[in-house]
């Protein structure tokens, strides 16, 4: 029943208000210390709502691995079997080079490097808006995961995370508007910072002087000199050189190697800080990657 | 009693729109994706200024910018504006064919979707991009729909 007079404040004063409070959490959420809190308990709160949105995909997905074809289930046994083979060969390679690594390093008297506890976290939502490429994963600081860890996945660096919830966090993705991150050109060994656009398909490498040696194809890769990301994993392919003499800098565009707008699963790292933190439980894979394996 | 609790009815398809927010979905049509949200708060003010306004236009957008990663308080806002023109003019909006009520709804989704891209760009800089506009032809392709299956549920349920 609608009422003949109009009762509560009129419109004007409740749209003065709504911007009001608009401004107000804007305010809070960009500029206050509060906001990771805030963001990790709204997560939290909403989680079940991501989980009942991704519902239909699951139960798709569930569906076709159930009508697989034995067939068809076969062939990827064969095709996974011939890929271990392979990379089990490669990995005693590697071991050997780690440990001749680590010999040269001693001799150098420089610290040894070793690989830091990984941990596999489902991929819960992916915010593709334009105005903000993060992710939400569903590992939260129950799992140990705190501000500030890298993200990787098999292909290359996926981005950060920026805040997190007991059983939930959310990482930003390098692609964002607001994520820059340390890079170098493996060939030439420049450093440069490669930011995000707004693209989930295009990073911008600024302030790069014209006499700057770029060229289009040149891998980039984590420099390690921001403190957050590991050294050494790849980054983005430089797709375009522009070098315009208009303008003050180069004009270098890349590709990041992550298939970032369709990821399921990532691997967080903790970045390793120097020997004294490398104690023998974080050097074994852990329980969910084992996990992962035997599947 | 009875009826005033039915108003929860209309909760829950905002609840249901918001969770269309989330549907992952493939690339391509993930820029194309209506804003679901705006669309049913729209209806909703429409059809029930006296019960659903700006209130819950701005608590939407809210939960709209905890799920979408966007500063908080941007889609308030956004929805906040565009729930008070809607109030505003209910009466005469009402009376407008579906197919320019459409077209109304069109301009005001481009309102709402430059003001909060202008707001984002004063926070955190982004850079403007036609693709961002997509949602306003699809919104407005989706309208008629929307009105027409929200205001089956009104009257079958009788929410009012």
């Amino acid at each position: 029943m609608k009422p003949i007079f109009e009762r509560g404040p009129s419109l004007s004063l409740r749209l003065f208000l709504a911007l009001v409070a608009s401004a107000g959490l804007i305010t809070l959420d960009q500029y206050t210390n509060s906001s990771a809190q805030l963001r990790s308990f709204l997560t939290a709160s909403v989680s079940p709502l991501f989980y009942l949105a991704n519902l239909p995909q699951d139960v798709m997905f569930g569906a076709s691995e159930q009508f697989k074809s034995h067939q068809k289930i076969l062939e990827e046994n064969q095709v996974l079997k011939n890929t271990v083979l392979l990379q089990n060969g490669q990995l005693q390679r590697l071991q050997f080079l780690q440990q001749e690594n680590d010999k040269l390093r001693a001799l150098l008297g420089a610290q040894p490097v070793t690989a830091g506890k990984r941990l596999i976290a489902e991929v819960l939502a992916v915010y593709s808006h334009p105005f903000s490429h993060q992710i939400v994963l569903n590992k939260g600081s129950n799992d140990g995961v705190s501000v500030g860890q890298p993200l990787l996945d098999d292909l290359g660096v996926l981005g950060q995370v920026v805040s997190v919830g007991p059983n939930s966090s959310r990482a930003l993705l390098i692609v964002d508007n607001t994520h820059a991150i340390s890079a170098r050109v493996e060939r030439t060994g420049l450093a440069v910072v490669a930011e995000g656009i707004g693209q989930s398909d295009t990073l911008r490498v600024i302030h790069l002087p014209h006499s700057t040696d770029v060229q289009e194809g040149d891998r980039l890769v984590t420099s390690g000199l921001d403190g957050v990301f590991p050294e050494g994993y790849p980054i983005a392919r430089v797709n375009k050189v522009n070098r315009d003499p208009r303008q003050p800098f180069l004009q270098v565009t890349a590709e990041p190697y992550a298939k970032l707008d369709r990821i399921r699963y990532v691997l967080l790292a903790w970045p390793h800080t120097g020997t004294s933190q490398a104690d023998p439980e974080m050097l074994a894979p852990p329980d969910d990657v084992k996990a992962k394996e035997q599947h | 009693m009875q009826t005033r609790w039915r108003i929860l009815w209309a909760h829950f398809t905002l609840v249901f729109a918001l969770l269309l927010v989330v549907m992952p979905l493939p690339t391509w049509a993930n820029m194309l994706r209506p804003d679901w949200p705006l669309l049913v708060v729209g209806y909703w003010v429409l059809a029930l200024p006296h019960r659903i306004s700006i209130g819950t236009a701005f608590a939407v957008g809210f939960f709209v910018d905890v799920m979408v990663g966007t500063v908080l308080g941007v889609n308030a806002a956004g929805y906040a504006v565009v729930a008070f023109v809607l109030a505003a003019n209910h009466l005469k909006i009402r009376n407008f064919s579906i197919l320019q009520q459409a077209f109304l709804i069109g301009l005001l989704l481009a309102m709402y979707h430059l003001l909060i891209f202008w707001i984002s760009h004063f926070l955190t800089g982004v850079y403007f991009r036609a693709a961002y506009l997509w949602p306003v032809v699809t919104g407005m392709l989706v309208w008629p729909y929307v009105f027409l299956l929200l205001r089956r549920l009104r009257r079958q349920l009788k929410i009012q």
